[in-house]
């Protein structure tokens, strides 16, 4: 779904990430970590277009992204799921209408789906706060409120970007509980963090692989996780 | 620029959904709205005044291309004499359709406007004035004039062209810079339907990423922007037009006065014609906002 061969990106005349290579099959559960400034939010911008490579090739469901214009590419994102640290609401439209903002972007905001965001917002704990503004909610309830934009339009690859940032560890848990889930229905999931403990606790639960960010390039961590 | 005019079948569409995603007000809406009736308000005195000239220009035109005068300055004694003797010429000139000398009450009201109503004409050594009508083929001036200069020696004929021209040449000119102020006028509202675009997407630049996050492609994101600055542009042109109607309804009529400023309103079907300028602000407001919208989005990507 998501094919890296041999993916540089340089900006300001540095290279940050080189000779990445990285296949993410489906159903497949990554974690990618390494150190603040390694470079794992650019690489998860990479993987779903938000940035283009500067060398090698990078592959959206079997599409060069290169030879893609930015029309092409925001199509392909309504099949990535995508949540930040920093959530990024609009703050003028309520909870509810954030999490419904993929489906009224891609014109599907049908009775039926207004049916499924009810349902999707109960599956995150969010059903009383449907109606609050996004600067209202605990960092927790943004989370799981940008979880649920994430997965309404059910992407094949969910990328999350220190999701558990921002909230306690009870919390972490619950976030981390909701991405299972997921990965058990069929998604992708890759997760980019430094928070070893949560790999650790994930990997009681699926079986993911470990990726760490070093030295500008991507490598399998090894077995103290 | 290519103008994407597939945007106007959603203007008219009822998404509330998509046209919140673009946070409501700030002083660009103001901006837009006052912007677009100002300058419709303009743009309609524009077009009044344009087609006023133009008017002008037909009218002056022909009225003093069919007529002229033949004034008589004589002796009192001899004035009878040659008045008649130059009737006789007009009457026996091909392209005169009827030559007939003003009555002194006639002449009087011509002088009233300068000296008053009590003028005593009888008084003053005032030329005898005879007024021509020509037929649509006119007359030979030049031969005209000779044969005046021959019978009738205190003859002189005055058949308007010198007078004509450049009156006609002003109002055509007028009338010119009527339609270059239209232009201007637009080019201004789009300069400044520009700026205002540019300003909302720059200070939306969070809510551009997060719809581009969700998925959110390049001509929705624009179609968001580029609906509310093309409605908004329409009411603000529509209400300035509506004000500048009013106001030319309001102009004294084109009465006994008969001037150029008393008619400047609209006539006949041109009172269709203000009507054009809210739908025109709105393809202005729409092809600037699209302009706008692709280069921040670019700069953006």
């Amino acid at each position: 779904m998501i094919e890296l061969e041999n993916v540089a990106y340089s900006y300001g005349g540095g290279e940050l990430l080189t000779d990445i290579s990285l296949n993410l099959a489906p159903a497949s559960f990554h974690f990618l970590t390494g150190p603040s400034g390694a470079g794992k939010t650019t690489f998860m911008k990479l993987c779903y277009g938000a940035l283009r490579p500067t060398g090698g090739h990078l592959r959206l469901f079997e599409r060069d992204v290169t030879l893609m214009d930015r029309d092409a590419i925001a199509l392909c994102r309504r099949r990535i799921g995508v949540v930040h640290q920093d959530c990024q609401f609009l703050d003028h439209l309520s909870v509810a209408e954030n999490i419904a903002l993929p489906l009224v972007v891609s014109g599907q905001d049908s009775a039926d789906e207004q049916a499924n965001l009810r349902e999707l917002m109960g599956w995150v704990g969010l059903t009383g706060r449907a109606e609050a503004l996004p600067p209202e909610l605990s960092g927790g309830e943004r989370q799981r409120a940008a979880l649920a934009r994430a997965v309404i339009m059910s992407p094949d690859v969910i990328l999350a970007d220190e999701p558990t940032g921002n909230v306690d560890w009870e919390m972490s848990q619950r976030l981390l509980k909701l991405l299972v889930e997921l990965n058990r229905m069929g998604k992708t999931i890759m997760i980019a963090t430094h928070d070893l403990s949560l790999i650790r606790a994930a990997k009681q639960q699926v079986q993911a692989r470990v990726l760490r960010i070093s030295n500008r390039r991507l490598q399998l961590a090894g077995a103290d996780l | 620029m290519k103008l994407d005019l597939s945007v106007l079948s959603g203007l008219t569409r009822t998404d509330a959904a998509a046209d919140r995603v673009v946070p409501p007000a700030g002083f660009t809406v103001r901006l837009t709205l006052f912007t677009s009736a100002a300058m419709a308000f303009l743009a309609v005195f524009a077009l009044a005044l344009s087609l006023a000239s133009g008017r002008l220009a037909q009218s002056w035109g022909d009225q003093l291309a069919r007529s002229s005068t033949v004034r008589i300055s004589a002796a009192p004694e001899e004035m009878a004499a040659q008045t008649a003797a130059a009737l006789r010429v007009l009457e026996t000139t091909p392209g005169v359709a009827a030559a007939r000398a003003l009555s002194r009450e006639e002449q009087q009201a011509l002088l009233e406007p300068w000296f008053g109503p009590d003028l005593p004409v009888d008084t003053l050594p005032v030329p005898q004035l005879i007024d021509i009508s020509e037929t649509s083929e006119g007359y030979d001036s030049a031969g005209l004039r000779l044969r005046l200069s021959a019978e009738v020696p205190g003859a002189v004929l005055d058949d308007h062209t010198r007078w004509r021209r450049p009156l006609v040449a002003a109002a055509s000119r007028l009338r010119l810079l009527g339609w270059v102020s239209i232009g201007l006028i637009a080019a201004a509202t789009g300069a400044m339907i520009t700026l205002a675009a540019n300003a909302a997407l720059a200070a939306n630049a969070q809510v551009i990423a997060v719809l581009r996050l969700v998925g959110a492609t390049d001509a929705y994101i624009a179609g968001a922007f580029v609906r509310r600055f093309t409605l908004r542009a329409l009411l603000g042109a529509a209400v300035g037009t509506v004000l500048a109607m009013l106001g030319l309804l309001l102009m004294p009529g084109a009465g006994e006065a008969g001037g150029f400023l008393t008619g400047l309103g609209f006539q006949g079907w041109h009172w269709v014609l203000p009507l054009l300028v809210p739908p025109l602000a709105a393809l202005v407001a729409l092809g600037a906002t699209q302009a706008a919208a692709r280069r921040v989005l670019g700069d953006l990507a």
